[in-house]
Protein backbone atom coordinates (compact mmCIF):
# COMPACT_ATOMS: atom_id res chain seq x y z
CA UNK A 1 0.00 0.00 0.00
CA UNK A 2 1.20 3.63 -0.89
CA UNK A 3 0.26 6.55 1.41
CA UNK A 4 1.28 10.38 0.62
CA UNK A 5 1.65 12.22 3.52
CA UNK A 6 0.89 15.95 2.44
CA UNK A 7 0.06 19.25 3.77
CA UNK A 8 -0.76 22.75 2.20
CA UNK A 9 1.40 24.91 4.03
CA UNK A 10 5.03 24.28 5.19
CA UNK A 11 5.52 23.52 8.82
CA UNK A 12 2.62 21.40 10.05
CA UNK A 13 4.32 17.98 10.99
CA UNK A 14 4.50 16.10 7.48
CA UNK A 15 8.08 14.99 8.93
CA UNK A 16 7.02 13.97 12.60
CA UNK A 17 3.86 12.30 11.18
CA UNK A 18 5.83 10.12 8.57
CA UNK A 19 8.49 9.08 10.68
CA UNK A 20 6.66 8.22 13.44
CA UNK A 21 3.97 6.46 11.80
CA UNK A 22 6.45 4.66 9.94
CA UNK A 23 8.20 3.58 13.07
CA UNK A 24 5.02 2.63 14.66
CA UNK A 25 4.19 0.25 11.30
CA UNK A 26 7.65 -1.22 10.97
CA UNK A 27 6.99 -2.78 14.52
CA UNK A 28 5.13 -5.35 13.37
CA UNK A 29 5.76 -5.11 9.31
CA UNK A 30 7.89 -4.18 6.64
CA UNK A 31 7.62 -0.55 6.05
CA UNK A 32 9.33 1.88 3.58
CA UNK A 33 9.65 5.59 4.20
CA UNK A 34 10.20 7.86 1.23
CA UNK A 35 12.03 11.45 1.63
CA UNK A 36 10.19 13.09 -1.52
CA UNK A 37 10.70 16.67 -0.12
CA UNK A 38 13.88 16.43 -2.57
CA UNK A 39 14.70 20.19 -2.03
CA UNK A 40 15.27 19.82 1.82
CA UNK A 41 14.55 16.38 3.10
CA UNK A 42 14.58 15.85 6.76
CA UNK A 43 13.13 12.45 7.42
CA UNK A 44 16.49 11.56 7.70
CA UNK A 45 16.96 13.57 11.22
CA UNK A 46 14.45 10.98 13.46
CA UNK A 47 15.48 7.76 10.94
CA UNK A 48 18.66 6.00 11.80
CA UNK A 49 19.46 2.79 9.70
CA UNK A 50 23.08 1.30 8.24
CA UNK A 51 23.35 2.94 4.53
CA UNK A 52 22.63 0.28 2.23
CA UNK A 53 22.69 1.84 -1.13
CA UNK A 54 23.98 5.55 -2.88
CA UNK A 55 23.20 6.55 -6.55
CA UNK A 56 23.87 9.51 -8.52
CA UNK A 57 20.41 10.88 -9.93
CA UNK A 58 20.33 12.25 -13.66
CA UNK A 59 18.31 14.10 -16.05
CA UNK A 60 18.62 14.23 -19.71
CA UNK A 61 19.25 18.33 -21.51
CA UNK A 62 20.51 19.16 -25.19
CA UNK A 63 23.66 20.77 -25.65
CA UNK A 64 24.16 22.90 -28.58
CA UNK A 65 26.91 21.94 -31.02
CA UNK A 66 26.99 24.19 -33.39
CA UNK A 67 29.07 22.63 -36.30
CA UNK A 68 25.48 22.13 -38.40
CA UNK A 69 23.42 24.05 -36.57
CA UNK A 70 21.73 26.40 -39.54
CA UNK A 71 19.92 27.97 -36.79
CA UNK A 72 16.70 27.72 -37.77
CA UNK A 73 15.03 28.49 -34.59
CA UNK A 74 12.53 25.29 -34.67
CA UNK A 75 14.16 24.40 -30.85
CA UNK A 76 13.28 27.89 -29.56
CA UNK A 77 9.49 27.51 -30.92
CA UNK A 78 9.38 24.17 -29.76
CA UNK A 79 10.18 24.50 -26.54
CA UNK A 80 7.35 25.10 -23.67
CA UNK A 81 9.34 26.58 -20.79
CA UNK A 82 11.79 28.71 -22.90
CA UNK A 83 14.80 26.67 -21.98
CA UNK A 84 16.49 27.16 -25.88
CA UNK A 85 16.62 30.40 -27.28
CA UNK A 86 18.29 31.62 -30.34
CA UNK A 87 20.62 34.62 -29.87
CA UNK A 88 21.76 36.73 -32.70
CA UNK A 89 24.24 33.39 -34.36
CA UNK A 90 24.04 31.75 -30.54
CA UNK A 91 21.68 29.44 -29.42
CA UNK A 92 21.37 29.11 -25.25
CA UNK A 93 20.12 26.61 -23.87
CA UNK A 94 19.07 26.71 -19.87
CA UNK A 95 19.39 23.59 -18.62
CA UNK A 96 17.35 24.81 -15.05
CA UNK A 97 14.43 25.12 -17.16
CA UNK A 98 14.60 22.21 -19.36
CA UNK A 99 12.15 19.85 -18.50
CA UNK A 100 13.63 17.08 -20.50
CA UNK A 101 11.12 16.46 -22.84
CA UNK A 102 13.72 15.73 -26.29
CA UNK A 103 11.16 18.10 -28.68
CA UNK A 104 13.86 20.44 -29.53
CA UNK A 105 16.60 17.54 -29.92
CA UNK A 106 14.23 15.34 -31.92
CA UNK A 107 12.76 17.71 -33.88
CA UNK A 108 16.34 19.72 -34.75
CA UNK A 109 16.60 19.06 -38.44
CA UNK A 110 20.71 19.25 -38.43
CA UNK A 111 20.95 16.96 -35.21
CA UNK A 112 22.76 20.15 -33.29
CA UNK A 113 21.09 19.43 -30.05
CA UNK A 114 22.22 16.22 -28.59
CA UNK A 115 20.82 14.98 -25.08
CA UNK A 116 23.37 14.86 -22.48
CA UNK A 117 23.11 13.79 -18.95
CA UNK A 118 23.17 16.30 -16.39
CA UNK A 119 23.51 15.39 -12.48
CA UNK A 120 20.41 16.07 -10.61
CA UNK A 121 20.59 14.72 -7.39
CA UNK A 122 21.40 11.77 -5.35
CA UNK A 123 19.32 8.91 -4.18
CA UNK A 124 20.27 7.19 -0.55
CA UNK A 125 18.88 4.24 0.63
CA UNK A 126 18.81 2.70 4.50
CA UNK A 127 17.54 -0.24 6.29
CA UNK A 128 17.38 -1.09 10.05
CA UNK A 129 15.00 -3.74 10.91
CA UNK A 130 11.92 -3.57 9.33
CA UNK A 131 12.24 -0.28 8.35
CA UNK A 132 13.97 1.03 4.99
CA UNK A 133 14.51 4.80 4.52
CA UNK A 134 15.12 5.93 0.73
CA UNK A 135 15.97 9.83 0.33
CA UNK A 136 16.87 12.44 -2.37
CA UNK A 137 18.45 15.17 -2.41
CA UNK A 138 18.69 17.94 -5.40
CA UNK A 139 22.01 19.17 -6.07
CA UNK A 140 22.10 23.18 -5.24
CA UNK A 141 21.30 24.96 -8.05
CA UNK A 142 19.03 22.71 -9.24
CA UNK A 143 15.34 24.15 -9.98
CA UNK A 144 13.15 21.42 -10.70
CA UNK A 145 12.11 18.52 -8.26
CA UNK A 146 9.91 16.67 -10.48
CA UNK A 147 12.10 14.79 -12.58
CA UNK A 148 14.14 13.66 -9.18
CA UNK A 149 10.73 12.76 -7.20
CA UNK A 150 9.80 10.36 -10.45
CA UNK A 151 13.16 8.94 -10.44
CA UNK A 152 12.54 8.26 -6.72
CA UNK A 153 9.29 6.47 -7.23
CA UNK A 154 10.57 4.16 -9.75
CA UNK A 155 13.71 3.41 -7.35
CA UNK A 156 11.07 2.16 -5.00
CA UNK A 157 8.92 0.78 -6.85
CA UNK A 158 11.37 -1.41 -8.69
CA UNK A 159 13.15 -2.37 -5.20
CA UNK A 160 10.28 -3.63 -2.49
CA UNK A 161 7.87 -5.84 -2.45
CA UNK A 162 4.31 -5.33 -3.35
CA UNK A 163 3.25 -5.96 0.14
CA UNK A 164 5.94 -3.84 2.21
CA UNK A 165 4.12 -0.36 3.25
CA UNK A 166 5.15 2.64 1.76
CA UNK A 167 4.98 5.93 3.10
CA UNK A 168 6.06 9.12 1.16
CA UNK A 169 6.86 12.22 3.41
CA UNK A 170 5.55 14.57 0.61
CA UNK A 171 6.95 18.13 -0.50
CA UNK A 172 4.83 21.24 1.55
CA UNK A 173 2.20 22.98 -0.98
CA UNK A 174 -0.03 22.28 -3.66
CA UNK A 175 2.21 22.54 -6.76
CA UNK A 176 4.12 20.10 -9.58
CA UNK A 177 5.95 18.38 -6.89
CA UNK A 178 3.58 17.81 -4.72
CA UNK A 179 1.11 16.37 -7.49
CA UNK A 180 4.08 13.87 -8.38
CA UNK A 181 4.21 12.90 -5.01
CA UNK A 182 0.86 11.93 -4.19
CA UNK A 183 -0.67 10.97 -8.14
CA UNK A 184 0.45 7.44 -7.43
CA UNK A 185 -0.65 6.84 -4.39
CA UNK A 186 -3.53 4.62 -2.92
CA UNK A 187 -4.76 7.38 0.23
CA UNK A 188 -3.50 10.78 1.11
CA UNK A 189 -2.99 11.83 4.67
CA UNK A 190 -3.23 15.53 4.88
CA UNK A 191 -1.35 16.88 7.97
CA UNK A 192 -3.15 20.47 9.19
CA UNK A 193 -2.93 23.10 12.15
CA UNK A 194 -6.21 24.73 13.46
CA UNK A 195 -4.26 28.63 12.82
CA UNK A 196 -5.80 30.49 9.52
CA UNK A 197 -2.55 29.67 8.07
CA UNK A 198 -2.98 26.10 8.30
CA UNK A 199 -6.89 26.58 7.55
CA UNK A 200 -6.34 28.16 4.48
CA UNK A 201 -3.87 25.87 2.98
CA UNK A 202 -5.67 22.91 4.12
CA UNK A 203 -8.52 24.12 1.69
CA UNK A 204 -5.62 24.01 -1.22
CA UNK A 205 -4.77 20.96 -0.23
CA UNK A 206 -8.19 19.40 -0.65
CA UNK A 207 -9.01 21.06 -3.91
CA UNK A 208 -5.76 19.32 -5.24
CA UNK A 209 -5.93 15.86 -3.93
CA UNK A 210 -9.97 15.79 -4.66
CA UNK A 211 -8.72 17.25 -8.69
CA UNK A 212 -6.31 14.09 -8.48
CA UNK A 213 -9.39 11.74 -7.37
CA UNK A 214 -7.47 10.41 -4.42
CA UNK A 215 -8.83 8.81 -1.35
CA UNK A 216 -8.09 11.24 1.75
CA UNK A 217 -8.21 11.87 5.26
CA UNK A 218 -7.23 14.73 7.78
CA UNK A 219 -4.89 14.49 10.61
CA UNK A 220 -5.13 17.95 13.07
CA UNK A 221 -1.59 18.53 14.18
CA UNK A 222 -1.06 20.89 17.20
CA UNK A 223 -4.53 20.19 18.21
CA UNK A 224 -5.89 22.67 21.24
CA UNK A 225 -4.58 25.86 19.66
CA UNK A 226 -6.47 27.95 17.30
CA UNK A 227 -9.97 27.44 17.18
CA UNK A 228 -12.84 24.63 15.52
CA UNK A 229 -12.59 26.04 11.96
CA UNK A 230 -11.08 23.03 10.16
CA UNK A 231 -13.05 20.36 12.50
CA UNK A 232 -16.18 22.43 11.01
CA UNK A 233 -14.84 22.40 7.27
CA UNK A 234 -13.88 18.97 7.55
CA UNK A 235 -17.21 17.91 8.89
CA UNK A 236 -19.39 19.89 6.51
CA UNK A 237 -17.19 18.47 3.61
CA UNK A 238 -17.45 15.08 4.95
CA UNK A 239 -13.50 14.41 4.53
CA UNK A 240 -12.74 12.10 7.74
CA UNK A 241 -10.03 13.42 10.46
CA UNK A 242 -8.29 10.42 10.96
CA UNK A 243 -5.96 11.78 14.00
CA UNK A 244 -5.54 14.88 16.02
CA UNK A 245 -1.92 15.10 17.79
CA UNK A 246 -2.27 17.31 20.69
CA UNK A 247 -0.43 20.66 21.08
CA UNK A 248 2.35 19.60 24.06
CA UNK A 249 5.57 21.27 24.88
CA UNK A 250 7.27 17.99 25.66
CA UNK A 251 6.38 17.22 21.56
CA UNK A 252 9.14 20.02 20.96
CA UNK A 253 11.30 19.25 23.11
CA UNK A 254 11.53 15.94 21.52
CA UNK A 255 11.45 16.53 18.24
CA UNK A 256 14.07 19.35 18.73
CA UNK A 257 16.45 16.29 19.82
CA UNK A 258 15.56 14.44 16.29
CA UNK A 259 14.13 11.65 18.30
CA UNK A 260 10.45 10.18 17.70
CA UNK A 261 7.73 11.18 19.75
CA UNK A 262 5.78 7.89 20.32
CA UNK A 263 8.43 5.43 22.22
CA UNK A 264 8.29 8.14 25.02
CA UNK A 265 4.37 9.64 24.67
CA UNK A 266 2.17 7.27 24.80
CA UNK A 267 -0.96 10.13 23.87
CA UNK A 268 1.43 9.76 20.25
CA UNK A 269 1.40 6.46 20.19
CA UNK A 270 -2.43 6.47 20.93
CA UNK A 271 -3.33 8.70 18.05
CA UNK A 272 -0.77 6.98 15.04
CA UNK A 273 -2.72 3.60 16.50
CA UNK A 274 -5.75 5.61 15.51
CA UNK A 275 -4.10 6.68 12.19
CA UNK A 276 -2.80 3.30 11.60
CA UNK A 277 -6.22 2.01 12.06
CA UNK A 278 -7.66 3.74 9.64
CA UNK A 279 -5.03 3.07 7.26
CA UNK A 280 -5.74 -0.59 7.47
CA UNK A 281 -8.94 -0.34 6.90
CA UNK A 282 -8.60 1.15 3.74
CA UNK A 283 -5.89 -1.11 2.58
CA UNK A 284 -8.42 -3.92 3.29
CA UNK A 285 -11.24 -2.42 1.26
CA UNK A 286 -8.60 -1.90 -1.38
CA UNK A 287 -6.69 -4.95 -0.87
CA UNK A 288 -3.16 -3.93 -1.59
CA UNK B 1 22.29 55.15 -27.66
CA UNK B 2 18.90 53.29 -27.19
CA UNK B 3 17.88 53.02 -23.29
CA UNK B 4 15.27 51.09 -22.00
CA UNK B 5 13.57 51.24 -19.19
CA UNK B 6 10.90 48.52 -17.27
CA UNK B 7 7.58 50.09 -17.12
CA UNK B 8 3.62 49.79 -16.25
CA UNK B 9 3.13 52.20 -19.00
CA UNK B 10 4.11 53.56 -21.74
CA UNK B 11 5.05 57.89 -21.29
CA UNK B 12 7.26 59.29 -19.53
CA UNK B 13 5.33 59.55 -16.06
CA UNK B 14 4.39 56.22 -16.05
CA UNK B 15 5.67 54.36 -13.08
CA UNK B 16 8.72 51.72 -13.36
CA UNK B 17 7.88 48.35 -13.42
CA UNK B 18 10.46 47.05 -10.29
CA UNK B 19 10.59 43.38 -12.49
CA UNK B 20 12.70 42.68 -15.31
CA UNK B 21 11.01 39.03 -16.56
CA UNK B 22 7.63 40.08 -16.15
CA UNK B 23 7.86 43.43 -16.51
CA UNK B 24 4.60 45.20 -18.30
CA UNK B 25 6.36 47.14 -20.79
CA UNK B 26 9.31 48.02 -22.53
CA UNK B 27 9.85 51.67 -22.79
CA UNK B 28 12.89 52.45 -24.78
CA UNK B 29 14.05 55.93 -25.29
CA UNK B 30 16.65 56.71 -28.68
CA UNK B 31 19.02 59.46 -27.13
CA UNK B 32 20.48 60.13 -30.82
CA UNK B 33 16.82 60.45 -32.28
CA UNK B 34 14.64 61.09 -28.84
CA UNK B 35 12.07 59.01 -30.14
CA UNK B 36 10.75 57.03 -27.82
CA UNK B 37 9.56 52.97 -28.77
CA UNK B 38 7.34 51.25 -26.32
CA UNK B 39 6.68 47.33 -26.38
CA UNK B 40 3.82 45.69 -24.55
CA UNK B 41 5.39 42.31 -22.92
CA UNK B 42 2.02 41.57 -21.06
CA UNK B 43 1.46 38.34 -22.68
CA UNK B 44 4.69 36.95 -20.65
CA UNK B 45 2.24 36.58 -17.50
CA UNK B 46 0.91 33.14 -19.84
CA UNK B 47 4.43 31.74 -19.47
CA UNK B 48 4.85 29.87 -16.51
CA UNK B 49 8.44 29.19 -17.21
CA UNK B 50 11.50 31.51 -18.33
CA UNK B 51 9.92 34.34 -18.94
CA UNK B 52 13.82 35.93 -18.43
CA UNK B 53 15.29 34.37 -21.40
CA UNK B 54 12.49 35.65 -23.11
CA UNK B 55 12.16 38.80 -22.26
CA UNK B 56 15.99 39.50 -22.75
CA UNK B 57 15.33 38.13 -26.04
CA UNK B 58 12.87 40.89 -26.57
CA UNK B 59 14.77 43.06 -25.06
CA UNK B 60 18.12 42.28 -27.73
CA UNK B 61 15.64 42.53 -30.70
CA UNK B 62 14.63 45.92 -29.53
CA UNK B 63 18.81 47.17 -29.73
CA UNK B 64 18.44 48.81 -26.08
CA UNK B 65 22.54 48.92 -24.75
CA UNK B 66 21.42 49.78 -21.33
CA UNK B 67 18.64 48.20 -19.50
CA UNK B 68 17.30 50.47 -16.73
CA UNK B 69 14.99 48.68 -14.58
CA UNK B 70 14.01 48.21 -10.39
CA UNK B 71 15.31 44.66 -9.39
CA UNK B 72 17.94 43.15 -11.32
CA UNK B 73 17.13 40.47 -13.74
CA UNK B 74 17.50 36.69 -12.04
CA UNK B 75 20.41 34.12 -13.51
CA UNK B 76 18.86 33.03 -16.51
CA UNK B 77 18.08 36.80 -17.75
CA UNK B 78 21.48 37.76 -16.83
CA UNK B 79 23.08 34.88 -18.82
CA UNK B 80 21.46 36.57 -21.92
CA UNK B 81 22.06 40.22 -21.29
CA UNK B 82 25.59 39.54 -20.67
CA UNK B 83 25.66 37.99 -24.08
CA UNK B 84 24.58 40.58 -25.81
CA UNK B 85 26.25 43.23 -23.69
CA UNK B 86 23.69 45.07 -22.13
CA UNK B 87 24.05 47.18 -18.84
CA UNK B 88 21.87 46.96 -16.84
CA UNK B 89 21.24 49.44 -14.24
CA UNK B 90 19.22 48.61 -11.18
CA UNK B 91 17.50 50.86 -7.80
CA UNK B 92 14.48 52.83 -9.74
CA UNK B 93 11.77 50.09 -8.92
CA UNK B 94 9.90 53.02 -7.06
CA UNK B 95 10.44 55.82 -9.69
CA UNK B 96 8.80 57.46 -12.73
CA UNK B 97 10.30 56.75 -16.30
CA UNK B 98 11.57 60.68 -15.93
CA UNK B 99 13.24 60.37 -12.77
CA UNK B 100 15.03 57.16 -13.61
CA UNK B 101 16.55 58.26 -16.44
CA UNK B 102 17.42 62.03 -14.84
CA UNK B 103 18.86 59.37 -11.87
CA UNK B 104 20.54 57.13 -14.25
CA UNK B 105 22.36 60.57 -15.92
CA UNK B 106 23.07 61.32 -12.39
CA UNK B 107 25.33 58.37 -11.91
CA UNK B 108 22.31 57.72 -9.14
CA UNK B 109 21.82 54.05 -10.35
CA UNK B 110 24.16 51.02 -10.19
Amino acid sequence: MKIAIASGKGGTGKTTLSTNLAALLAEKEQVVLVDLDVEEPNSGLFISGELKHTEKKYKMIPEWDPTHCNLCGICQEVCNFNAVLKMGKNIMVFPELCHGCYACSELCPKNSLPMKEREMGELKAFKKGNLSFVESKLVIGEEQAVPLIKQTIDYVDSNFSEDTIKLYDSPPGTSCPVIEATKHTDFVILITETTPFGFHDLKLAVETIRELGKDFGVVINRYGIGDDSVETYCREEGIPVIGRIPNDRAVAEIYSKGELLYPRLPFIKKELEKIAAHVADIRKELSV
Amino acid sequence: MKIAFTTKGTDWDSPMDPRFGRTEYFFVYDEETEKVETFDNRAIEGEAHGAGPKTSQKLAELGAEVLITGNGPGGNAAAVLNQINVKVYTGAGEMTVREAYEAWKNGDLN
